[in-house]
């Protein structure tokens, strides 16, 4: 496959949060302001683009040599928890500035399924390393895109006057689908 | 068997995972663009949900505290993978409908949630219950908005078509449909004031997910729920300690006053 139609169609196209509904938590819940909006987008961009790249080599090299390959999720799981923490104690120790930045993030990014669901489509695909490397970074990036959006959006939301019913969650939920029909409009493009 | 039921009722209508906690938001808008699909989640999510529950609260005595969540986690996995292969087997329609979904139940909040809160503190049978209650809890929520997403978008129930073609909103099978009819839903509850998680006062916490278990999943959470909970306590404390001083501030204003009032009168 194309790197570059893999690049467009994973960022855009098959968005993760607006057409996948992979990560609506984080979504929803982390974009109230853009700079948090940006640092969740940031740490789930660093941990998705790691895990793709080692879950990769689990699977062909130890899972499925062994045949037990429909342990996948169990192992995945496992592997993305220890991950969020080595990445954790790694940045701590030797990029304090980047850990100051994303650390509060990195914890709650363990049970965001965009992680697993990623590493899971990337096998069910059949991609090689490098298209399941560029997949993972171009869909992490395609949730910063969204939610560093969402967040722009809702900063400019925040005084007008909307129903009251609407307040809160609902006004969110309505400014989301709006923005997937706008990303419905990459949907030729691949 | 009382507390059995009562974890029945629980499930489905006092707690109701879908429209009254909010929990498990990926499957709810992923799944329901048709009511067959939701119906199918729904009980799959049950399965897992009964055994976990069960498995969990067998062994909350062994499972040491520090590392109960991890267990957990591969608890629930094991199962969700148990159920995945059954269904590639028996029902493989559905397993090809839900593709990835499946797979990605481990990390539902609504499991992990039930095994923390629930099934590590009670015994088996009621575990059960809660399991059972809180999955077909689900499995109506998914499966109603699954119908209604089914009737506008393709006007159909079950796959029964009853509205001819030309009179289908497509939008709505489609994903910005999904978000839609979740924001009216949420709407309708704050116009109704149903209790819901997204008309609590959630509190604000200084915590990176702003203290709302509601809108956050699994481990992270159960963690934080701690810190948050004393935070809560610690605000509720702050605000009567304010209001007695208030209240003392009141008193000895008033007791100036009569005094003062007293003295006017002795003049």
């Amino acid at each position: 496959m194309n790197l570059f139609v893999i690049m467009i169609s994973s960022m855009l196209v098959s968005n993760v949060v607006l057409s996948q509904f992979l990560g609506i938590c984080p979504f929803l819940g982390v974009s109230k302001k853009v700079e948090t909006a940006a640092g969740m987008g940031a740490a789930v961009t660093f941990v998705i683009t790691i895990a793709s790249a080692i879950t990769y080599p689990i699977y062909y090299f130890i899972l499925e040599p062994l045949g037990i390959a429909y342990l996948e999720t169990i192992a995945f799981i496992l592997i993305i928890a220890a991950l969020v923490q080595f990445v954790e104690m790694v940045l701590k120790k030797f990029m304090p500035p980047l850990y100051e930045a994303l650390g509060v993030y990195l914890p709650l990014i363990t049970t965001n399924c965009a992680v697993l669901g990623v590493a899971l489509n990337n096998i069910t695909n059949g991609c090689t390393f490098i298209e399941s490397v560029v997949t993972g970074l171009f869909t992490a990036l395609g949730f910063l895109v969204a939610i560093v959006i969402l967040a722009s959006i809702r900063e400019r939301i925040e005084y007008n006057n909307i129903p009251e019913s609407f307040k809160g969650t609902p006004i969110v939920l309505v400014t989301a689908s709006l923005m997937a029909i706008a990303f419905c409009g990459f949907a030729g493009l691949v | 068997m009382n507390s059995c039921t009562e974890r029945l009722k629980n499930g489905i209508i006092t707690e109701n995972p879908t429209f009254v906690m909010m929990l498990g938001m990926c499957p709810t808008l992923a799944v329901t663009s048709s009511a067959i699909n939701g119906l199918g989640m729904g009980l799959t999510t049950t399965a897992v949900l009964i055994l976990s529950n069960a498995f969990i609260s067998l062994l909350r005595k062994v499972i040491p505290d520090k590392v109960r969540i991890p267990a957990f986690i591969v608890i629930v996995a094991s199962f969700v993978t148990i159920i995945q292969l059954l269904l590639q087997a028996y029902l493989p329609a559905l397993n090809s409908a839900l593709g990835v979904y499946i797979p990605l139940i481990v990390v539902n909040c609504i499991i992990l949630g039930r095994a923390e809160a629930y099934a590590s503190k009670n015994p088996v049978l009621p575990s059960i219950f809660d399991g059972i209650g809180m999955g077909l809890g689900f499995t109506v929520g998914l499966t109603l908005i699954g119908i209604f997403r089914e009737i506008l978008g393709s006007g159909a129930i079950f796959g029964q078509q009853f509205i001819p073609d030309d009179y289908h909103i497509t939008f709505f099978v489609l994903a910005p449909g999904a978000f839609l009819v979740l924001s009216f839903l949420t709407a309708l509850q704050n116009k109704l004031k149903m209790p819901s998680a997204t008309n609590v006062d959630t509190g604000n916490s200084d915590m990176s997910c702003g203290g709302n278990c509601a809108k956050c999943t699994g481990a992270s959470c159960v963690a934080n729920k701690g810190i948050i909970e004393a935070e809560r306590v610690a605000q509720k404390a702050a605000k009567a300690q304010a209001a007695k001083e208030a209240a003392a501030k009141a008193k000895a204003a008033k007791e100036a006053k009569a005094k003062a009032e007293a003295g006017k009168k002795e003049d």
